[in-house]
């Protein structure tokens, strides 16, 4: 089988600012991997690789054994265009940090939004299976909201509810509870571990430590874009190998 | 909260606390607002006297020529000019906005130089250009470029002045609708394409269904302001004698000498209209706010502002 996720010698640049200097890493179908690492590291530069939100400058990215963003023939690598990329992106869900809902469309709107425009499936059809998605996230009374008028955390749920509506075969997380009052993180995270216990494949940059021990099949800590460790997340947090992890780890903890 | 009738000797019963009593003070005076507001009630009072007094406003030659069938016929000519030169500039105004945000360095450049070249020209002066390019263009043909023609056009009948006019308002238009367009586009938060891509939608996709509805918002006032003075600028093509309601007031005083009841005659119906506008204007808006103020059902009233005398 191959890996969901596998990077080799990834590097990004952002003009003359070397992000990412060479990420070696594999992701298999259903683990649940959390990417911590402190400010600038790269965690979000290298999420936004995976989909090709960001290209990268050398390296080879694949998701479920198809290079991300290029087509190989021979030994030569063709840029793939827009639509092929808003194809393979289609496999792939993303949640953000903040949230970004489309504010002119309510919750179920939001869900319905892709499987409609870009699947061209009925919308009768992807109305049930968003009501069914947003009842699953706990927000079955919220569907004819507005995001402002719901809390940031039914609208990150929201947010979930409408990655999934693309039945995704990976999803990505960008620190989705760093934006959200503390009381809020909770509803949020317990629709993540029943997302991961239902064998989701998910890649998920988090500060929350106890998400990462309890829920997370491995751990990596990158620091100045390369990765400094990678393990089980009970091997990495309570006895990590590198001075950085644990300086690192000392602050967070 | 029970309801009886000695509420004051809930203290003494139950020991919880007495209800707050509710705010009786003395609301701020503002005898500023009543003096300002008592001089411009005079002054509109002597304006109104002087209208209705002064013989010379001629209200009953304005009556009889305020439903005139060639003031109407004017009126309408003003109306279908604004709406066509108004549609050619908002929908041409929304591709030279995306042309212009293009990475194409070429495409936004050609965006750049229209908007550049229409705005920095007189539009009576493309709109006279316009009304006239049969007679720079007396053929217009469409073949391979500098090669074979296969069709040819009389540009007298494909453009004739009523044509020219539209052009030349709709094409200046453009270029002001684009900035506008373009203003309302960067508006909307980076954060919601990068959502859409990340969905898997295109970019004509992601600029129609997720950026142009948000960028509206910003869009429709300025667009509103706009299609208004779009309104009253038509009566440029009096030049050109296309038969508009300023053409057709000025024709009219030209021979019978009723300058002002028929300027008068022409204000009224460019309020009519105006008005009629920002009715619609509000409506627009208020679609276009879904999602971003709390849903409250209100009326279309003139002049917004909240607050009063006190
Ligand atoms: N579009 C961009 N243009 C230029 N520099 C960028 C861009 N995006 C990110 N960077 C830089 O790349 C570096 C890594 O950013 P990234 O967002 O990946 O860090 P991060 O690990 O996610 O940090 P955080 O925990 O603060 O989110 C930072 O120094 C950032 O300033
Ligand atoms: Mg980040």
């Amino acid at each position: 089988m191959n890996p969901m996720v596998k990077a080799e010698g990834v590097h990004k640049n952002f003009g003359r600012l070397e992000v990412l200097k060479g990420i070696d890493l594999e992701v298999q179908p259903g683990e649940v991997m959390c990417v911590i690492g402190p400010s600038g590291s790269g965690k979000s530069t290298f999420l936004r690789c995976i989909n090709h939100l960001e290209k990268i400058d050398a390296g080879r990215l694949w998701v479920d054994g198809e290079l991300v963003g290029y087509r190989q023939k021979g030994d030569k690598l063709y840029e793939l265009r827009d639509h092929e990329v808003a194809r393979k992106r289609r496999e792939i869900g993303m949640v953000f940090q903040r949230f970004n809902l489309f504010p002119h469309m309510t919750a179920v709107e939001n869900v319905m939004e892709a499987p409609v425009q870009v699947k061209r499936e009925s919308r009768a059809e992807v109305r049930e299976r968003a009501l069914a998605l947003l009842d699953q996230v706990g927000l079955a009374d919220k569907a004819n909201a507005y995001p402002n008028q719901l809390s940031g955390g039914q609208q990150q749920r929201v947010a979930i509810a409408r990655a999934l509506a693309m039945r995704p075969k990976l999803m990505l997380f960008d620190e989705p509870t760093s934006a959200l009052d503390p009381e809020l993180v909770g509803d949020v995270l317990a629709v993540m571990r029943k997302l991961a216990e239902d064998g989701m494949t998910m890649v998920v940059v988090t500060h929350e430590m106890g998400f990462a021990r309890e829920v997370g099949d491995s751990l990596v800590f990158m620091d100045g874009g390369v990765v400094v460790e990678k393990g089980h997340p009970r091997d990495v947090i309570t006895s990590p190998r590198h001075e950085r992890t644990q300086s690192f780890l000392a602050k967070v903890l | 909260m029970t309801n009886q009738a000695d509420t004051s000797t809930v203290d003494d019963r139950g020991g919880a606390p007495a209800p707050p009593e509710k705010i009786s003070a003395v609301p701020v005076r503002h005898p500023g607002r009543w003096v300002a507001a008592a001089v411009l009630l005079v002054l509109a009072a002597m304006l109104v006297h002087s209208l209705l007094t002064n013989p010379n406003w001629k209200w009953a030659v304005v009556g009889q020529y305020l439903f005139a069938p060639r003031v109407l016929h004017g009126m309408l000519l003003t109306i279908e000019l604004t709406a066509l030169a108004m549609a050619i500039g908002i929908v041409g105004g929304v591709i030279v906005a995306v042309m212009r945000l293009s990475p194409n360095p070429i495409v936004s450049g050609i965006a750049w130089l229209y908007a550049w070249f229409f705005r920095g020209t007189p539009v009576l002066v493309q709109v006279i250009f316009w009304s006239f390019i049969a007679a720079l263009y007396p053929y217009l043909s469409l073949g391979i470029p500098f090669g074979t023609e296969f069709v040819y056009f009389d540009s007298n009948k494909l453009v004739p002045i009523f044509v020219g006019v539209v052009l030349g308002f709709g094409l200046n238009e453009v270029a002001y609708m684009s900035e506008i367009v373009r203003a309302g586009i960067l508006s909307v938060d980076r954060g919601q394409t990068e959502a859409a891509e990340a969905l898997g939608m295109t970019r004509t996709k992601i600029m129609r269904r997720i950026i142009l509805p948000q960028a509206m918002r910003v869009i429709i006032p300025p667009t509103g302001n706009e299609t208004i003075s779009m309104l009253k600028t038509t009566s440029l093509a009096a030049v050109v004698a296309v038969g508009e309601l300023f053409t057709t007031v000025q024709l009219i005083y030209g021979s019978n000498y009723q300058q002002i009841p028929l300027l008068v005659v022409a204000s009224l119906w460019y309020l009519v209209l105006t008005s009629v506008l920002s009715v619609f204007q509000y409506y627009i808006e208020r679609h276009y706010a879904r999602g971003t103020v709390p849903l409250r059902a209100r009326g279309f009233r003139f002049g917004r502002a909240q607050g009063g005398l006190s």
